[in-house]
């Protein structure tokens, strides 16, 4: 079984080699890159199955051992973690084929846009599978370098500017991480995350704190965690519908599993939790109150996620089994929840031509399946019984009571409220866009803003209103009844992530597994 | 380990400088900040294969304090590559960002202007002027062709 481990990321990369050769083709583009991640989820979804039956699989690369080659290692959370990604990424490009047909290419130009998309999943792949931290660098590097091509595609000023703001952003990061496993392989002589976990804890106390606060900035930066978060919604909204859909819903869950991993095996010990749970009420509530204050549908959404991801901080601050689980089932949740608004956002500009409120109005008349596309992921974001933004919230509130310490409680407190707040914004949009009627709108489509830095803030110039695809109505509501499958599959999805939690709890089942029980 | 002490200087100078340009203005100035960063990082790979000047060469009769770590070098090689494509990458778009404006300047932030020069009693400073400094000299499109044609 162990062989199936590093098609997951081949099979992507050599996709992307051969849809770059195939550029004169693109029906042989799209089978292709379609084809590789249909694959990609096959073999992932037995991957789960294998694993969450028979315990951890490790690939040892090139058939050196452990802590001298390079690891790939499937645990329940990785595998959790592929599997959803896969989806997501196998409907987004659904999504973006349906784009491709009805526009002729001109907002995501097929030649670049597939092979990007698919480095880009390898990198992501990558990220998920890596037992070495260096190679989970290397994930994150490729994975950026793709998404700088995507998040700049079609060179417009716009895209550029916002473009520029995320990679020396993401380039900050990207040196600060790979100046903390350097300093962690001084320190420590290994780069393998097992062997790592063991010799950390016999590390100096200062040394161990440097080194953690280090990383976690580092993914705290990608996970767009509050004090380091101010370049998402500012380059997230400007780039192409399923660009930005994938980019919200995948690149900050990466961070945040980066952060999972550093909490729980490198740095098992408690020091940093208060810190974090500190960061996420500030995460939780400085989001939301940026969410209530915008124009923009998207923007909005931006920071919807930014104050949603401070949610997965609370899980893997508390330190207990259980709130890495519930954490995890969050992270699960988000992924697809947050990627289905965005393309019905997309829809929804396509169907008005703007994403901006100001603008928008009567959709639920002109588009009632639209209405319903943005309906349902909206109230399962908000928390609302019985999706599965409930069950998560839920779990995370029960997790935090359990530990008991007066913080946790505060920011349970706070996360009610943010879900409350959650539900303002987007009722407030919904009301907006779909409900008030289109006489009632003050700018009317006609008079579109001219002005380059008010179109930027209130959510871009007035396209064209285009037509719809049949291929991105099936992509979006595939996504819709994926997430609300969530809740009807609850029971044993919760029982795979309280399980991956059980496995992280304490780091020696996972040093165990990928070093040999011998030690 | 023995560290060389010029090399870590240069290092830390390094990342000095590149902090200090990645917070300019200048889109260019930001892409010569980053390259400093890289090669700082570089640098403190580097720094940590142990003493300089050993081989990292294992053969029989060679004490394990006589080798410099290999893997580090190994490492070194990936982050430079990385480094090199990302420098490449911002190059064009730089590039890209001066054709269509004409200069390669980031906004300036109205409010953190505004902060900037709070209680100094100082002039508002011409956000024009400061929008539309440019590293480059704006060289008309017609005129470039004309020195290119007048050349060949």
């Amino acid at each position: 079984m162990t062989a199936l481990l590093p098609l997951v990321v081949l099979v992507p990369l050599l996709a992307a080699g051969g849809v770059l050769i195939a550029s004169r083709n693109p029906v042989a583009q799209r089978f292709v890159a379609i084809g590789s991640l249909a694959i990609v989820l096959v073999v992932s979804a037995a991957l789960l199955v294998v694993v969450d039956a028979d315990g951890t699989l490790v690939m040892h690369v090139g058939g050196w051992q452990a802590p001298f080659g390079i690891v790939l290692v499937v645990d329940r959370l990785s595998a959790l973690m592929l599997v959803v990604s896969a989806a997501v990424l196998l409907a987004v490009l659904v999504f973006a084929v349906g784009q491709g047909l009805t526009d002729g290419n001109d907002e995501t130009p097929v030649s670049i846009f597939y092979p990007s998309y698919l480095v880009l999943a390898a990198g992501v792949f990558n990220a998920f599978l890596a037992g070495d931290l260096f190679n989970l660098y290397v994930g994150f590097e490729i994975l950026l370098v793709a998404s700088y091509v995507l998040i700049t595609l079609g060179g417009t000023e716009l895209r550029i500017r916002a473009g520029v703001t995320y990679i020396v952003v993401s380039l900050l990061s990207s040196l600060l991480f790979l100046a903390a496993v350097t300093m962690l392989y001084a320190a420590t002589g290994t780069v393998t995350i097992a062997e790592l976990s063991v010799r950390i804890a016999e590390l100096p106390q200062d040394v161990q704190i440097l080194l953690h606060v280090m990383l976690l900035v580092a993914f705290g930066i990608k996970a767009a965690v509050f004090p380091l978060s101010f370049w998402l919604p500012d380059s997230y909204p400007t780039a192409p519908a399923p660009v930005t859909a994938v980019f919200a819903g995948l690149l900050t869950k990466v961070g945040v599993y980066a952060i999972i991993r550093t909490e729980t095996i490198l740095f098992p010990t408690p020091e940093l939790n208060p810190a974090l749970l500190v960061v996420a009420l500030l995460t939780l509530v400085v989001g939301i109150l940026g969410a209530v204050a915008q124009t923009d549908l998207r923007r909005l959404l931006s920071f919807t996620l930014v104050s949603h991801i401070g949610y997965m901080i609370l899980g893997v601050g508390l330190g207990t089994p259980e709130g890495t689980a519930a954490a995890t089932f969050y992270i699960v949740h988000h992924i697809i929840v947050q990627t289905t608004l965005f393309l019905a956002t997309g829809l929804i500009e396509r169907e008005a031509g703007s994403t901006s409120l100001l603008h928008l109005g009567g959709l639920l008349k002109a588009a009632p399946v639209v209405g319903v596309l943005f309906f349902v992921p909206a109230l399962n974001l908000a928390g609302i019984p019985p999706f599965s933004g409930f069950i998560g919230k839920l779990g995370l509130f029960e997790a935090s009571v359990q530990e008991g310490s007066p913080l946790a409680i505060v920011v349970v407190g706070a996360g009610a409220l943010v879900s409350l707040l959650t539900l303002y914004a987007l009722a407030r949009a919904w009301n907006l866009a779909f409900w008030r009627p289109l006489d009632q709108v003050r700018h009317t489509p006609e008079e579109p803003t001219e002005d380059f830095d008010d179109a930027r803030w209130t959510g871009g110039t007035m396209t064209e209103t285009r037509q719809r695809s049949p291929l991105m109505i099936a992509s979006t509501t595939a996504m819709v009844v994926l997430s609300v499958a969530l809740t009807v599959a609850a029971g044993p999805l919760y029982a795979i992530s309280d399980r991956a939690g059980e496995n992280l709890e304490g780091a020696s089942y996972y040093t165990d597994s990928v070093l040999g029980g011998g030690r | 380990m023995t560290v060389s002490l010029v090399l870590l200087v240069a290092m830390a100078v390094l990342y000095a400088c590149g902090v200090y340009l990645l917070l300019e203005k200048s889109m260019t100035r930001v892409l010569l900040g980053v390259l400093l960063l890289g090669n700082a990082t570089n640098l403190l790979i580097l720094l940590i294969s142990g003493e300089p000047g050993l081989a990292p060469i294992m053969t029989d009769g060679v004490e394990e304090s006589e080798i410099a770590d290999p893997l580090p070098q190994a490492l070194v090689l990936t982050a430079i590559v990385i480094t090199f494509a990302v420098s490449a990458f911002l190059l064009a778009l730089i590039y890209r960002s001066w054709r269509l404006a004409a200069e390669d300047d980031l906004e300036v932030d109205e409010e953190d202007v505004a902060i900037g020069t709070r209680d100094t009693n100082v002039d508002e400073p011409d956000l024009e002027e400061l929008a539309t400094a440019t590293d480059f000299d704006p060289v008309d499109e017609d005129e470039e062709q004309r020195q290119a044609r007048s050349s060949t």
